[in-house]
């Protein structure tokens, strides 16, 4: 009986899971390959860390995606962001607050720019951004070009890419060597992502709206369990949560929350949906347009601000490609190519996925070479994969 | 029977849930202009979509006889290399080649490898002879008038050596001029042996130009007029055109209206400027509170046009003349701030620009006016959203699985109640309902017509835009006659008959 149901599930809902199994399978695979230093805590970490950058910007790309829009321009002006943070940082001696509040300011005039021409003369985003590519790319090398690399000295700065959260609850005597802070977080969050399904539940059968067989989401409740404790446990071996996870998670909090949960959010996928009936039904399909672009714009700021924190320097070759890695992140994470369909925790994963390959690979070893063929396959895959499985279901 | 060029026997074609061809049989005899009349939806666009082959073999019952052999065509390409031409209304130019390039596309001369550039345009100035044509052969087509295009596809046509020329409403774009020319060049055509059908709205045109008429209705052949034989008059061509009884029953409603006038227009002009046409004259006419105003006319006559240059002119037309709403002189420069004012407009394609096909029926319930279901903050309440349309689903009858079903699922008559509960939810004070019934079975009509007149009782104004003329004349309580942009007539319920109606809508 639960078997039948948990196949018809399996059938039904195999495209929101897939890219769940597909990362635990990876893990798997490169843990068993690696002979376990892939799950190692210092690799986790680094791993984490690794995709904060383009989380962050696969977040923003999932919003420009699903209103059926590209941005290409995001890689360079991340580039360019975190090179301005560091010319701040260096030879104004601005504060770090004030550093990252100018650069987020930048970034969002920056995404503002690019969109205008999208949303107000209906020039294709592909050339709009193109161009933003180009530009953004110079610019960050005409900032470098006097100094080359610029080396930050501010260690405030520098522990957003590479510090860790403080432990306050620090003890000798009690789990030596793990950090409490970090434990005591996974705890929390194991509790309300149980008390979240529980209350979901409820108020879905409240509205009699479908719900899972009670043995299932029990499992469900139970692997989601498993996955946090298991990921808290290793990450608290090591130095914790790290500040850009926790960046990271924030980030993906917020967006996830306003493209769920409100009215602007509900708007952005109304236009990416039909944008002809969204104007019909009063949504300023321009308004979201720019909105949409600016906040890619602050992303890639904060993108930036990471990647330039975790190199404790800006290079004049920093952000290149990282849009394209954001593009495949969002399309592995099941954003639809057609728009109006996509989610920010599915891009999350996605940007997961795919660093996690990047990651793996380098620690076999893997020819650069062939790496890129292998990235190259999982992104059509991934994309041919959700395709057919909505075709299926449709 | 030699001296038929084509014969069509008991063609049946259906689409999923309609049935648009009955059993239709249509000859057209060898050297004749033989012309297809019949209401929207009567079937003559997908009469002669089988016959060009875009409806392959397949998919339709009957056989066709062409040039005296029984023909299967299953792509246009097939109907093309047997001699049959086809000129739709929207022209199939590329606008931005040269007059030569587009008449010899796909049947270019070549030299080698190479494009016989010199033969071609010899050739080209041939066939541009042939239908009066006196421009250079190296002119962009964009540069070309509406009018000049047409002969320009009738070229590239005739460069095929087409036996059978289909023409689908040529002059509904031209100027008086530009149809006079046409005509013209279409009776020379038939003297140089090509034979000619050409389906068209315009019946006075029709009685000028051709031999032979078929009419049809509901998707059969009504009946096949010889002009030699048998004396034709427009108001014959009418009565075949509608001559059903209004057979079916549209509920009975009291009716409240009140004298105010919640909507006037006064001179209203629009100018498209991307089709570089005007496309409404001085239209006048108004809607009193509680009055369910029906808009009649035949495709193309500018209805759907109208309401949108009113619901916030999202085709960005240009504007001049007077509209009062709810009497204040108003100009709504965004749909949003119409329906902030309290206008909605459900739209004639719901699935192209109506509804959002891949979300669920609760979120495009709640669409138009999120914010009545959000906090301050912009936070959407979802017990609120909800609660609103499981009301809707209950009060208007849609049937789905659930509120959380995806609106692509739905039948296209639930689909419309979605799309009628949406606009309902912004509680409006005119409500425009474009085709609001356009392809939904019988049963889903009736119910939408209660809902109909359930609102105006209620005091909502409604105006009814239709191609289904007893549904403009079984659901309103006055009518307004539009064509080719004007508003050509104004009749009350009573007076209204299918005749009165389709004789305005044919004036120009």
């Amino acid at each position: 009986m639960v078997q039948k149901e948990i196949q018809a599930l399996i059938r039904k809902k195999l495209r929101d899971y897939a890219m769940y199994l597909a990362l635990v399978l990876i893990m798997i695979v490169f843990s068993v390959l690696t002979g376990g230093s892939f799950m190692s805590s210092r690799n986790i970490a680094n791993l984490l860390n690794q995709t904060g950058y383009i989380a962050v910007l696969a977040v923003g790309m999932t919003l420009i995606i699903v209103i059926r829009h590209i941005d290409l321009s995001v890689g360079f002006l991340s580039g360019f962001l975190g090179a301005v943070a560091a010319v701040l940082l260096t030879r104004f001696q601005m504060p770090v607050w004030l550093t990252i509040l100018a650069v987020l300011v930048l970034g969002a005039v920056a995404g503002f720019i690019t969109g205008a021409p999208v949303a107000l003369l209906g020039i294709p985003a592909f050339v709009s951004s193109l161009a933003g590519w180009l530009i953004y790319r110079g610019a960050l090398m005409l900032v470098t070009a006097a100094t080359g690399t610029i080396i930050i000295p501010n260690e405030t700065f520098n522990d957003i890419g590479n510090g860790f959260i403080p432990d306050l609850l620090a003890s000798d005597t009690f789990l030596p060597g793990l950090h409490k802070t970090t434990l005591l977080i996974g705890v929390v969050v194991i509790a309300l992502s149980i008390l979240a399904q529980f209350l979901d539940r409820k108020r879905k059968l409240e509205y009699n709206f479908e719900v899972l067989p009670v043995p299932i989401d029990v499992l469900k409740a139970v692997f989601l369990t498993g996955v946090i404790a298991y990921i808290t446990w290793i990450l608290a071996g090591y130095n914790g949560l790290s500040w850009t996870f926790v960046i990271m998670i924030l980030v993906v909090i917020v967006y996830d929350f306003t493209a769920r949960k409100t009215v602007l959010g509900r708007h952005i996928f109304a236009v990416g949906g039909n944008p002809e009936a969204a104007e019909l039904s009063g949504i300023d399909v321009k308004k979201i347009t720019l909105f949409v672009f600016s906040s890619m714009g602050i992303l890639s700021g904060l993108s930036g601000i990471l990647f330039t924190a975790r190199l404790k320097s800006a290079s004049p070759q920093a952000g290149t490609l990282f849009e394209l890695d954001a593009i495949a992140a969002c399309y592995i994470g099941g954003v639809s190519a057609a728009g109006g369909i996509g989610s920010i925790t599915g891009s999350l994963v996605g940007a997961l996925v795919y660093m996690s390959l990047m990651n793996g690979m380098n620690l076999l070893g893997t020819d650069i070479s062939l790496q890129y063929v292998i990235r190259g396959l999982v992104l059509v895959g991934a994309v041919i994969f959700d395709v057919v499985s909505r075709k299926q279901r449709a | 029977m030699n001296d038929h060029i084509l014969e069509m026997r008991h063609i049946t074609k259906k689409f999923p849930g309609v049935l648009a061809l009955k059993n239709v049989t249509f000859s057209v005899k060898r050297g004749e202009i033989h012309c297809l009349v019949g209401e929207n939806g009567a079937g003559k666009s997908t009469l002669m979509k089988i016959l060009s082959g875009v409806h392959p073999r397949s998919s339709f019952e009957g056989e066709i006889v062409f040039d005296g052999k029984e023909v299967a065509f299953n792509r246009i390409q097939d109907s093309e290399a047997a001699g049959i031409g086809i000129i739709y209304q929207e022209l199939a130019l590329v606008p931005e080649m040269m007059v030569y390039e587009n008449v010899m596309l796909g049947h270019e001369i070549r030299k080698g490898i190479a494009l016989d550039v010199h033969r071609m345009i010899q050739r080209t100035e041939e066939l541009l002879k042939l239908v009066h044509l006196d421009i250079p052969s190296t002119m962009k087509v964009r540069d070309l008038g509406i009018g000049k295009q047409q002969l320009v596809e009738i070229a590239k046509a005739l460069s095929r050596n087409v036996k059978l020329l289909i023409l689908d409403e040529p002059t509904a774009a031209l100027n008086e001029a530009d149809c006079e020319n046409l005509l013209q060049i279409i009776r020379e055509l038939k003297g140089q042996g090509v034979t000619c059908i050409m389906i068209s709205h315009k019946l006075k045109e029709v009685l000028s130009i051709a031999d032979t008429i078929t009419v049809l209705r509901d998707g059969e052949t009504i009946c096949t007029l010889d002009r030699e034989k048998d004396a034709v008059t427009e108001q014959i061509l009418i009565k075949h055109m509608v001559g059903r009884s209004i057979d079916a029953i549209f509920p009975s409603r009291e009716t409240r209206i009140q004298p105010e006038r919640i909507l006037e227009v006064k001179n209203w002009n629009a100018f498209d400027p991307r089709l570089g046409r005007q496309i409404l004259r001085d239209v006048q006419f108004h809607v009193r509170k509680g009055e369910v105003v029906g808009i009649a006319g035949l495709i193309g006559s500018g209805r759907t046009e109208l309401a949108r240059s009113l619901f916030g002119n999202p085709d960005g037309y240009i504007l001049s003349g007077e509209m009062i709403f709810k009497g204040k002189p108003m100009r709504f420069t965004h749909p949003r701030q119409a329906i902030r004012a309290g206008m909605a407009y459900a739209t004639e394609d719901r699935k192209r620009n109506g509804l959002i096909l891949i979300q669920p029926v609760k979120s495009n319930i709640t669409l138009a006016n999120l914010t009545a279901v959000s906090n301050r903050q912009g936070v959407l309440s979802e017990e609120q959203e909800v609660k609103i349309a499981s009301g809707f689903v209950r009060s208007l009858g849609i049937k789905t699985p659930s509120i959380e079903q995806l609106v692509l699922n739905l039948s296209g008559g639930n689909q419309q109640k979605v799309s009628v509960a949406k606009w309902l939810f912004v509680n409006p004070d005119l409500l425009i309902l474009d085709e609001p019934t356009r392809g939904i079975d019988v049963g889903a009509k009736c119910e939408i017509h209660t809902i109909m007149n359930e609102l105006v009782i209620k005091g909502m104004s409604i105006v009814l835009i239709s191609s289904e003329l007893p549904e403009v004349l079984g659901m309103s309580d006055r009518i307004y006659v539009m064509a080719n942009g004007h508003i050509t007539g104004e009749l009350t319920a009573k007076e209204a008959t299918q005749e009165r109606v389709m004789e305005l809508a044919t004036q120009y």
